[in-house]
């Protein structure tokens, strides 16, 4: 066996791991029978430390389509397709994701185990609400087909789980109707935080919406931000020259971020002036538009590797979840890393709709997500957030998460002990495990 | 009407990136390999992703005495037809175990010679079709360290080149390709340098773009050819004491 170092989006932690990859169930139900320490891992693009392990199992050839009704709009697939390639398929047949996230690079067995959100969640939800049903292979190599109907506990434990009740095999889920690829997109600048979150309250109607903040701004511009909203555009919304091919895909138009930038590039002033043009690009109050589905959901995929911008020592995410009547949490939270002037290319505020699962992240309330450079301090400061977060009974994602304190994660997630009981029932032996299930002390053994 | 590819060993991830390729240029995919059940997912995967007719059948290379009921089984016969299947073990294991051996040999030698002969028989009596064989570089020069493989792809490269001279004649084209390294789960666990190492999808380029421009003998990447080159002058009494 070779090792080699892998690491997720976040580029911290790099681990040494025996990875195999598998393309048939009968192989990935043989490897879970008789494999230690091992996690699945799909296209590693959680941020932290969650798909990493002594041993990895990658599915990236287990892609398959194995069914698409274009009646219904349900599509079935192998865990490790990617949603670019499903896209692909569904959206000249005028389907779209039921739930999607920023990037449309992960694979289909990710977007279960970190039970993804989307710029929708207030009105669709996260994907599992839209998962028909899975097949599961247990560490045994036993297969078990849940769903929320049938072996429900392993169904709840393995949505959001982060890969830890077995490996997500087979998945079957419900799509969403388009007329077109495009988007109906609407910009709305906010000068403060008070007013995106009016804002947020006004547009509530409106399908997608997402702000983005300029968390280094002072005084009465504190929180200013742009507010991103959408609807699929309907074929008759279309201006006359794409009504013709209204399920037309994008083309590819892609770059690739040629290297490693150096730490020290990312600073204070760097970071403000990219906030500046950002927020500066748009002149008018209000923008309407039609876009392509590409660049209102995917901005940043435009730009391969823009992970690469962060330097060699990575970055972390740090995404939060306040309750709605907690917002002045947010004030408070903003106000400290402002203050700190650890910088973020971006801060991400969207406001979730309601949900509460057994371990999946979303709750009803503001989240937050922002990125920082792995430096001096910053884990320090983080810890303080922390505190911060649950004093107004929030909690983080795992799926971001590289640092946090096992006691932070019991604190944030009321259910974490019922959660730990399925894990124990069907992975017994802790043989499935990753470097953030034993960090977080989710497996012991 | 769209033309119908075979390919012979599909389970393989060069196998999954032909198909792929060929059916995204719209041809009909016949999958053969000797545990069909497991081609089900590939099948209906090219089949919803590029709307094309996607089967699949059971072949084992070494059962010999099967090879002629499986072509005659085929409906429509293949236009082109792509010997894709090979197993490499631990070379030590290999000699240190007859039936290995065997098995190195009949699935990389005498199982893709006794099918294309087969096919071969077909497309000269026809005057037409393609066939390409997945040979290996290893077969140019015989190392300590995988002669086994590396004899049983001399063999069929010698086998394809007197292949394409015999049907020459009958406009029936022979194409040989040699990949280098090539990042597979056959490969995984070796420790393979990355500027010389090619994704199943740039052999399943090499390979269409080798069957259209009529091509003899392909390398994937085109240094491999300069490497062997290299590899194939030095002379023998030097070349034994390599530890190649």
């Amino acid at each position: 066996m070779t090792k080699k170092d892998i690491a997720n989006w976040g580029n911290y932690p790099v681990i040494e791991s025996d990875e195999k990859s598998v393309s048939f169930t009968n192989d990935i139900q043989q490897y879970a029978a008789t494999t230690k320490n091992f996690i699945a891992r799909g296209n590693g693009r959680c941020y932290g430390d969650a798909s990493l392990a002594e041993q990895t199992i990658s599915t990236l050839k287990y892609d398959k389509i194995l069914s698409f009704d274009t009646e219904k709009g349900i599509l079935e697939c192998e865990s490790g397709l990617t949603l670019d390639k499903i896209l692909e398929v569904i959206v000249p047949k005028g389907w779209f994701l039921p739930v999607t996230p920023g990037t449309k690079f992960i694979t289909v067995g990710g977007a279960v185990a970190s039970d993804v959100h989307g710029k929708n969640h207030h009105v669709d939800g996260s994907f599992s609400a839209h998962v028909i049903e899975m097949d599961v292979i247990l560490a045994s190599g036993e297969m078990i087909t849940c769903s929320p109907s049938a072996y429900t506990d392993l169904f709840w434990a393995t949505c959001g789980g982060m890969g830890l009740t077995g490996i997500i095999g087979r998945v079957k889920f419900d799509l969403k109707k388009i007329e077109s690829s495009y988007i109906k997109q609407k910009q709305v600048k906010a000068k403060n935080l008070e007013e995106v979150i009016r804002l947020f309250d006004e547009y509530k109607h409106y399908t997608y919406s997402v702000a983005w903040i300029d968390c280094l701004k002072k005084g009465k511009n504190f929180g200013r931000s742009i507010l991103i909203l959408g609807e699929h555009a309907k074929k008759d919304e279309l201006p006359d020259n794409k009504k013709k091919e209204p399920l037309k895909l994008p083309a590819k138009k892609q770059i690739t971020f040629p290297f490693t930038l150096p730490s020290f590039v990312l600073n204070t002033f760097t970071v403000k002036a990219f906030n500046f043009l950002y927020y500066g690009k748009n002149f008018k109050k209000e923008i309407n538009n039609v876009v392509s589905y590409e660049p209102f959901f995917y901005p940043l995929d435009a730009i391969l590797h823009w992970n690469r911008g962060y330097g060699k020592k990575g970055f972390v995410q740090y995404q939060f979840v306040l309750p709605l009547e907690r917002k002045q949490g947010l004030v408070e939270l903003l106000q400290r890393i402002s203050d700190q002037g650890l910088g973020s290319f971006l801060a991400v505020l969207k406001v979730f709709g309601k949900q509460d699962d057994l371990i999946s992240f979303p709750m009803e309330g503001y989240t937050l997500a922002l990125d920082f450079p792995v430096r001096k301090g910053l884990f320090e400061f983080l810890d303080q957030l922390d505190q911060v977060v649950l004093k107004y009974g929030g909690r983080l994602y795992m799926s971001k998460d590289a640092r946090m304190d096992p006691s932070v994660l019991k604190a944030g997630y009321k259910r974490l002990p019922e959660f730990m009981e399925i894990v124990k029932k069907y992975n017994p032996e802790a043989r499935i495990r990753s470097v953030q299930s034993d960090r977080l002390a989710l497996t012991t053994n | 009407m769209p033309s119908t590819v075979l390919i012979l060993g599909a389970t393989s991830d060069m196998a999954v990136a032909l198909a792929k390729k060929f059916a995204s240029k719209g041809h009909n995919i016949q999958l053969a390999a000797r545990n069909a059940d497991r081609l089900k997912p590939l099948q209906s995967d090219l089949s919803i992703r590029y709307n094309i007719t996607s089967s699949i059948h059971e072949f084992d290379a070494v059962k010999f005495e099967q090879h002629q009921s499986f072509w005659d089984s085929l409906s429509p016969k293949p236009d082109i037809t792509i010997s894709v299947m090979g197993y490499m073990n631990d070379n030590d294991k290999v000699i240190a175990d007859q039936n290995e051996t065997l098995k190195t040999i009949h699935t990389n030698y005498s199982g893709p010679v006794s099918i294309l002969n087969i096919v071969a028989n077909d497309y000269s009596a026809k005057e037409q079709g393609t066939i390409v064989g997945i040979s290996s570089v290893a077969g140019m020069r015989g190392r300590q360290s995988n002669y086994i493989y590396g004899s049983a792809k001399a063999g069929f490269t010698a086998y394809l080149s007197g292949l394409r001279n015999k049907l020459f004649h009958q406009k029936v084209h022979v194409l040989t390709v040699l990949p280098g390294f090539v990042y597979t789960k056959m490969t995984e666990h070796l420790n393979l340098p990355k500027l010389l190492t090619a994704q199943p999808e740039n052999v399943a380029d090499a390979v269409y773009k080798g069957v259209q421009k009529k091509k003899n003998v392909i390398f994937v990447k085109w240094f491999w050819r300069w490497i062997m080159l290299i590899i194939t002058s030095i002379p023998e009494f030097m070349f034994k004491k390599k530890k190649l």
